[in-house]
């Protein structure tokens, strides 16, 4: 390396060098960190003591523990394929040939620009079992007794799941950009060979798809074992809504088990990975790329 | 010498403008800027800078500048572990346990002795409220207790006499009934009548929809968890062990049930649902559809704001026989200020503290926000002249035998959320108080004993810490 390749690549660092700073400080140190204090017992304030796999242990012990791991994997259950399919079926009606397309597609993306707590406040008026618009609707179409939503532990996880259709703008752009990229040539063969639309969109535009279908799916998994704002926000009785990262939350800022948390947030990393991978191996052979 | 070259001379006045973010906070004409974070808001906060202004003009020394912080608590402790607290700050009387074993709060004995301030000073309740294991880390600014509040207009609607509430736990209990309204439909009409006017059928049909209740115990605020108070609970034998599970809760918690199994899950929890943001005019006392609350003399504040023409009465929740040994029950906490581990300033801090337990400054304090000091002493004028008619009563029962606190304990938080749970679930029927009891009493002792261990390991060392501390 000559002196002057040697300069450039200095005068490249000190370019990157706020990131990296910046990458360093917040994400690789509290990262390297929380392994150490996932062994500890950390209450913030006083010194780390070491206590082995304590933590770990504890989890297993841990009834409410158990209970944030099945509400997420739960609503999880609920929301994922809800939120991939209905965002299929917006985007396949966005891409039709229809009059004020455009506003359309911007009418139904603009609730995913709206801020998570802002959004969540005005569906916990919404969902409210007593004065909310939406049971109002229904007691106006004869159903007397509408679900309490929020306010009954056995709703209260569907109703998060049905919340978090409202921000789905997202995916729907993602498939819209999609299905521009699905080949005409291919779509123009199968009707010339009679497929019906139905068929047309099983046998090529799906197939086409089906990588974006499954980045959807990865990014679903990963997102919702996160969950964490609107239920945070909402509530709901009886730890019914209790998901894994507000249980994490709790431990590390309210009740100050730090190192608890930070053990919880690597099993949640590792259920993560484990549940990419499934993923990955279950849709192996589902996906097609071009070229396949 | 190199020359400055106008890139390098830019990136110095970057690099400095950075690190102006950094620096400490200026001292103003020569006095110690002291910060001070309290959670008050609103008329609360003001009432304090009106208080602090007072103390900036007394003296040329110090200088307080107020801050008012949403989560005072969460935002203090991460501060503090930072190494960068303010010098004062603004607590609740149940975080001194857990803040002070964790060695986030200055011991402030040392000073107190010097300043002359003990327990003599204050109810005794209040001076209790800011000590943990021996050492005193807080002084009270603003105490708290709660009473029942009533509307004397639902009262004579229900044929109740206005000027008599309730006495006893069994006249709580009929009267509730006797002021519950609801909807429901006869002959094909929807009639409003009272809860008692219905026919055995239809209440044990539960085909009606509550509109007004008499009183819902499911309706205290942050005093959900202390109903226990009212029928003899203890929560904590004060050691090592938790007793969620005692006989007084239970009693506490099978009335909980009571209310569930007498209106209906679903009736209640529709009416729960309508409750608004609390301390709002939605909340139902205030918008004319709960008779009767359990509240603090705050509540004058939240009458006069959203419900002025509310005709209301006050007097001391009745508890269960027995309980208090006759006298009034009554749960309090106190509003405290505290000097952070690592403040600055923690002469001028205690200096600013000392000057907020002045009676005139107290009491100052506590009429420009309608409730009563912690001093034992009370001025005549403090009385006469305090816009809230019922103080006297709050502080009455303030220095009742029957008075009771939630257990000083540092997992007390995390306690609080167990009982709500337990709660949600026997009020839902899910559970039977027992077990839901039972459940929250595992946990929590599981809990108590893993901070024992620690407190065990490291007990000595912080008690000596704090006896060392001499900065005073």
């Amino acid at each position: 390396m000559t002196s002057g390749d040697r300069k450039r690549t200095w005068i490249g660092l000190a370019f990157v060098s706020p990131w990296l700073v910046g990458f360093a400080a917040f994400t690789l140190y509290p990262v390297c960190a929380s392994v150490y204090f996932s062994f500890c017992d950390y209450d913030v304030l006083s010194p780390p003591v070491w206590i082995g796999l304590l933590n770990y242990q504890d989890m297993v012990s841990d009834s409410v523990f158990w209970k944030s791991v099945w509400n997420t994997l739960f609503f999880n259950l609920m929301a994922l394929p809800l939120g991939l399919v209905s965002a299929l079926v917006l985007a396949l009606m966005l891409n039709q040939p229809v009059r004020m397309r455009g506003v359309f597609r911007a009418v139904y993306y603009l609730p995913s620009l709206v801020p998570a707590v802002a959004s969540a406040m005005v569906w916990l008026w919404i969902l409210n079992g007593r004065l909310g618009l939406l049971n109002q609707a229904l007691m106006a179409v004869g159903i007397a007794h509408p679900p309490q939503w929020l306010g009954d532990p056995a709703w209260a996880k569907p109703s998060l799941a049905l919340v978090s259709l409202w921000g789905c703008g997202n995916t729907v752009v993602i498939y819209l950009a999609a299905l521009q990229g699905v080949p005409r040539s291919l779509l123009e063969a199968a009707m010339i060979d009679g497929a019906s639309a139905w068929r047309r969109l099983i046998h090529v535009t799906l197939p086409a798809i089906s990588p974006v279908i499954y980045f959807n799916l990865l990014i679903g998994i990963i997102g919702g074992l996160q969950v964490f704002t609107t239920a945070f926000v909402m509530g709901g009785a009886e730890r019914s809504t209790l998901f894994y990262a507000i249980y994490i939350y709790q431990n590390a800022f309210e009740y100050r088990h730090m190192g608890y948390a930070s053990a919880m947030a690597w099993i949640l990393c590792l259920m993560i990975l484990a549940l990419t991978w499934l993923a990955s191996r279950l849709s192996r052979s589902l996906v097609h790329y071009q070229g396949d | 010498m190199p020359a400055f070259s106008p890139r390098r001379l830019a990136l110095a006045a970057l690099l400095a403008a950075s690190l102006a973010g950094c620096a400490p906070g200026p001292e103003t004409a020569g006095r110690v800027v002291v910060n001070y974070w309290e959670k008050w808001s609103g008329f609360e906060a003001d009432s304090m800078q009106s208080v602090i202004d007072d103390f900036n003009r007394s003296q040329s020394r110090v200088e307080v500048r107020f801050l008012s912080v949403s989560q005072v608590d969460m935002k203090l402790l991460l501060a503090t572990s930072s190494g960068h607290p303010p010098d004062v700050a603004g607590l609740w009387s149940e975080n001194i346990p857990d803040f002070s074993e964790k060695g986030a709060l200055t011991p402030l004995d040392g000073g107190l002795a010097k300043a002359g301030i003990g327990a003599g000073r204050y109810t005794p309740l209040f001076w209790e409220l800011c000590r943990h294991r021996g050492f005193t880390w807080g002084l009270p600014t603003t105490p708290g207790c709660v009473a029942l509040f009533y509307n004397k207009k639902l009262f004579r609607a229900a044929g109740l006499d206005p000027e008599r509430p309730p006495k006893t736990f069994a006249e709580l209990e009929s009267m509730s009934r006797r002021l519950t309204l609801v909807e429901l439909e006869r002959a094909g009409h929807l009639v409003r009548i009272p809860f008692t006017d219905m026919t055995p059928e239809e209440r044990d049909g539960r085909r009606y929809t509550l509109v007004q209740v008499g009183h819902l115990p499911q309706d205290a605020g942050m005093f959900l968890s202390g109903w226990g108070c009212w029928f003899g609970a203890q929560y904590y034998d004060g050691d090592r062990r938790i007793l969620a599970d005692d006989a007084g809760n239970l009693a506490a918690f099978s009335w909980l049930r009571d209310t569930a199994l007498t209106y209906g899950v679903d009736n209640l929890r529709g009416f729960i649902e309508g409750f608004g943001v609390s301390q709002s005019a939605q909340t139902p006392f205030l918008g004319g559809t709960e008779a009767m609350v359990v509240q603090g003399p705050w509540m004058i504040n939240f009458i006069a704001k959203y419900a002025p023409g509310l005709e209301w009465g006050v007097a001391a929740c009745p508890a269960m026989d027995g309980v208090g040994g006759g006298e009034p029950v009554t749960l309090a906490q106190c509003d405290v200020v505290v000097i952070p581990r690592g403040a600055r300033h923690p002469r001028e801090a205690f200096e600013f503290i000392c000057y907020l337990q002045r009676q005139d400054v107290a009491e100052k304090l506590a009429r420009s926000q309608q409730k009563f000091t912690a001093l034992r002493e009370v001025s005549d004028g403090f009385l006469k002249d305090h816009p809230n008619p019922a103080i006297g009563l709050f502080i009455r029962l303030s220095r009742s035998a029957g008075a009771r606190y939630v257990p000083r304990l540092s997992i007390w938080h995390e306690y609080d959320t167990e009982l709500a749970v337990a709660r949600e679930r026997v009020q839902d029927l899910k559970e039977t108080p027992a077990a839901a009891l039972a459940e929250a009493q595992k946990r929590m002792q599981w809990r108590l004993d893993r901070v024992m261990r620690r407190w065990d390991a490291m007990g000595n060392d912080r008690m000596r810490e704090w006896r060392s501390y001499d900065k005073w």
